[in-house]
């Protein structure tokens, strides 16, 4: 069973798969003890884009490196690996949905009530990319026909600020909750473990100050107001102790 | 036609805390028990070893420990005249799976509640009138005193190892512990968790302004423990990965660390995993239990009989299969009647975010356990005089932050844009430098007569039975003494020298999207009177004597503390009363 289940490991919904899949067993007098059972994580294989389309992709990193733009000690969205996150979300079990209550029937209700779409984030992404793609597209004036990945920054900066605040209508999507789902996936593929594809070479770790997973901190913890002085290390462990995978 | 299995003395449903707990005393009686147990088998090294237990996304943003909302899941309305949706994904709590229940992925915060609290309608009524309770409200006694479950919530302590400094000492209070807690027979089993910057600076001020701080009791070993049943923990590293997660060091009391390890070899138990109990079969007489009925992943029903029926689950899912099994009169709010789904309740937290002068705080955020924390207990239940406020209830408060983790705590001041340039630089600036506790204050939720659960009418699970429905809005009670409570609590970062405090208050209506505790309760309360109460005062069914309910399911409301000590309590209590009472002489344990 425990093989199987390494077998199946694709995403990061793990136990959504290995749950289901695993039977049902009748244990007595025993722990079920078994070596190397464990469920470790995959991390993204570096490459192709899995869901976006290249077009799809140069929009995708231009929008996140706006949502966290480059400075002088760290790197953008883009360059952070933003974009790849969100690509092998999007190709896993948070694409579509996976292990979330999905039967119907589907009503709008109050916020409170929570999100009633049966549409999951791969869908979405697709059809917002588009529309945002249509509307920049058919600007007037001195950017008529350019896609959002050939705008200047600041014009780029103007439609998502539109984009937030409602001013500006993407066809057939709700373009203020799409940027709010783009912000949120950006930020977590920024702020995440790097072995999912975003916050490259522990850059979002670094800037802040978290060490990341280091796991015991005995030694630090009545030492009050002294900043913590080891760097970051991530559950791949750290670029120079595997060269040439950085 | 489900498949008929040989008869076993008892069948548990769930094995989380308190299935574990009733498991061990039921087969140490001689009993034959299985439990069944609707998620996996859980351990440390399958499923949170220490080289990769560490994944924020994993774990905390998928939820990869928990119940999935595709397996079954409620439905939610703020009142009557709405119709309810189903939860399609999780927010507001976090319903547990799997072997070790929540007890895998909790912050072992280990609370007694007040001797108040088990008294409290008489209790207020008696030192304000009855006329000073909410009009709608439906607190009720527990039908036990704090006295009853305190050599239970001593059990439940030296079982998991816990943490901290005693207040009350047989009657004596003490210095440096919760000058408030109901007496205890003898100190915590083990000292305090050492405190990081943060709670330190918080109960310093609080000091100051005349409160008693104390740390809050842990189940995150602070050394090496070895408890009474021979079962070992490891010291705690503060790693800041706790709630949410599972412990890789095994050092937060579970059932994997304390009780499982002496369970699973003992030949009169067996465990049945990825199994779904469907419902309690009844005889044709209706009042005795004679097995249950689950499924199992390959979608085979099968027929387990008992003759002594324990129901361990998750507090609304006890509630759910009560109703399934038709056991106990569902309870209608129009008419006040019934039993099975009144009294239902969950925790009305808040919290402040205190942003400090970067250029002199450091508080490495990261460092943090999940119990860990600085507290005061001034503003809880009724150790203040309410008279002057005009609400019932409160909850103790603290700097109680649990981690760092950069998904989940980059706290910014609100007016911060949320994306761009400004947003990364005021995420750089304030991580070192702000206290966010997450659930700094508390406080109570007692029950009403429009919060209860019934099933639902249109959305069913994977397979095909009735979801529970909520209906739960906060009432003008419970956010009255959030506002008081918040106010205070903000206080005392401002004495502590924070720079900007920003309250967030507690605000209706109920959301279900935002996180709040997952501490259900009620629904199957415990009571005295069958007509008000689903179980006496042993957590058996006034209708159905061989049944008995473990959890925060009997909580008649709930108290401003974390609830599984007392669910722990709870358990070594009633399976007290069925080994010394119910197995020479089954039967009602109380006659009404």
């Amino acid at each position: 069973m425990m093989l199987r289940r390494r077998d199946l490991l694709t995403g990061t919904a793990l136990a959504v798969v290995a749950d289901r899949l695993a039977g049902a067993e009748a244990l007595t007098a025993k722990i079920p003890w078994q070596p190397d059972a464990g469920t470790p994580p995959t991390p993204v294989k570096p490459g192709p884009w899995e869901f976006f389309t290249a077009q799809e992709a140069a929009t995708v990193e231009a929008l996140v490196d706006r949502i966290i733009p480059p400075d002088p000690q760290t790197p953008g969205g883009k360059d952070a690996g933003c974009a790849v996150f969100i690509d092998r979300q999007l190709a896993g079990g948070y694409g579509h949905h996976e292990g979330l209550y999905n039967l119907p029937p589907f009503h709008d209700g109050i916020v409170e009530q929570g999100p009633q779409s049966a549409k999951g984030p791969a869908d979405t992404y697709r059809a917002a990319l588009a529309a945002l793609e249509r509307y920049c597209r058919a600007q007037s004036g001195a950017h008529q026909g350019k896609g959002f990945a050939e705008l200047p920054a600041e014009r780029q900066d103007e439609i998502l600020h539109g984009l937030e605040s409602g001013t500006i209508k993407l066809e057939g999507v709700d373009g203020q909750a799409y940027f709010k789902l783009l912000i949120k996936d950006t930020q977590q593929g920024f702020f995440a473990d790097p072995i999912y594809g975003g916050n490259r070479n522990m850059c979002a770790w670094k800037m802040i100050g978290f060490p990341g997973a280091r796991y015991d901190y005995r030694d630090w913890v009545t030492r009050h107001n002294e900043r913590y002085p080891y760097p970051p290390v991530s559950i791949g462990g750290r670029p120079e102790w595997t060269p040439g995978k950085a | 036609m489900a498949r008929k299995l040989p008869r076993r003395d008892v069948a548990i449903v769930g094995l989380g805390w308190t299935g574990s707990i009733v498991a061990n005393e039921l087969t140490d009686a001689g009993l034959n028990v299985v439990a069944i147990e609707r998620g996996p088998w859980r351990d440390t090294a399958t499923q949170y070893a220490p080289n990769y237990a560490q994944d924020e996304l994993r774990y905390r943003i998928r939820h990869e420990l928990f119940l999935r909302p595709a397996q079954t899941t409620f439905s939610f309305r703020n009142k009557q005249s709405q119709t309810a949706l189903p939860i399609r994904t999780w927010g507001a709590f976090m319903p547990p799976n799997g072997v070790g229940g929540g007890g895998v992925h909790w912050n072992a915060e280990t609370w007694r509640f007040l001797p108040s609290d088990f008294v409290l309608r008489s209790h207020l009524t008696q030192r304000y009138g009855a006329h000073f309770l909410p009009a709608d409200t439906t607190i009720q006694d527990w039908g036990i005193t704090f006295d009853d479950l305190e050599p239970h919530y001593d059990t439940f302590e030296y079982l998991c190892g816990t943490c901290g400094t005693a207040g009350n000492l047989r009657g004596k209070i003490q210095d440096g512990g919760n000058p408030f807690e109901g007496p205890r027979s003898r100190p915590y089993p083990n000292p305090a968790q050492q405190q990081p910057f943060g709670p330190t600076l918080f109960a310093k001020a609080a000091r100051e302004l005349g409160y008693k701080p104390f740390p809050q009791p842990s189940g995150n070993m602070s050394q090496a423990y070895r408890n009474p049943l021979g079962v070992r923990q490891g010291p705690c590293t503060y790693c800041g990965f706790c709630e949410w997660f599972g412990c890789a060091n095994y050092s937060k009391a579970s059932p994997q660390t304390t009780i499982l390890p002496v369970l699973m070899p003992k030949g009169n138990f067996l465990l049945r995993d990825n199994s779904e109990v469907t419902r309690i079969n009844l005889d044709p007489s209706g009042k005795r239990a004679t097995g249950v009925t689950f499924v199992d992943t390959s979608g085979i029903e099968w027929e387990q009989p008992a003759d002594l029926v324990i129901l361990a689950a998750y507090t609304i899912f006890n509630v759910q299969l009560m109703l399934l099994s038709k056991i106990g009169k569902p309870y209608d709010p129009q008419s006040n009647q019934g039993v099975v789904g009144r009294n239902f309740t969950h925790q009305t937290i808040s919290d402040c975010v205190s942003f400090f002068d970067h250029g002199k705080f450091i508080f490495n955020p990261f460092i943090n356990s999940g119990a860990i924390g600085m507290c005061i207990d001034e503003f809880n239940g009724d150790n203040f005089d309410h008279g002057p406020h005009g609400f019932i209830g409160g909850g103790y408060m603290g700097q109680v932050q649990t981690n760092g983790r950069p998904i989940e705590t980059t706290p910014v001041p609100p007016e911060t844009p949320a994306w761009g340039a400004e947003w990364k630089r005021a995420v750089r600036d304030n991580y070192q430098s702000t206290l966010k506790p997450g659930t700094g204050v508390h406080g109570s939720m007692y029950s009403y007569r429009d919060v209860y659960v019934d099933l639902d009418p249109t959305y069913r699970d994977r397979l095909g039975r009735p979801l529970a429905r909520i209906t739960m809005d906060f009432h003008e009670n419970e956010l009255k003494q959030n506002r008081f409570l918040t106010d205070k609590f903000a206080e005392i970062y401002h004495a502590a020298g924070a720079q900007r405090v920003v309250k967030e208050y507690r605000k209706g209506p109920y959301d279900i999207t935002k996180y709040q505790t997952t501490h259900l309760c009620g629904g199957a309360i415990m009571g005295s009177d069958p007509k008000t109460s689903a179980l006496n005062r042993y957590l058996q069914s006034w209708d159905v004597p061989n049944l008995f309910v473990m959890g925060a399911t009997a909580f008649p409301q709930n108290a401003g503390y974390n609830p599984t000590g007392t669910v722990g309590a709870l358990a070594y209590w009633s399976a007290a009363a069925i080994r010394s009472m119910y197995l020479s002489n089954p039967g009602p344990l109380v006659h009404a």
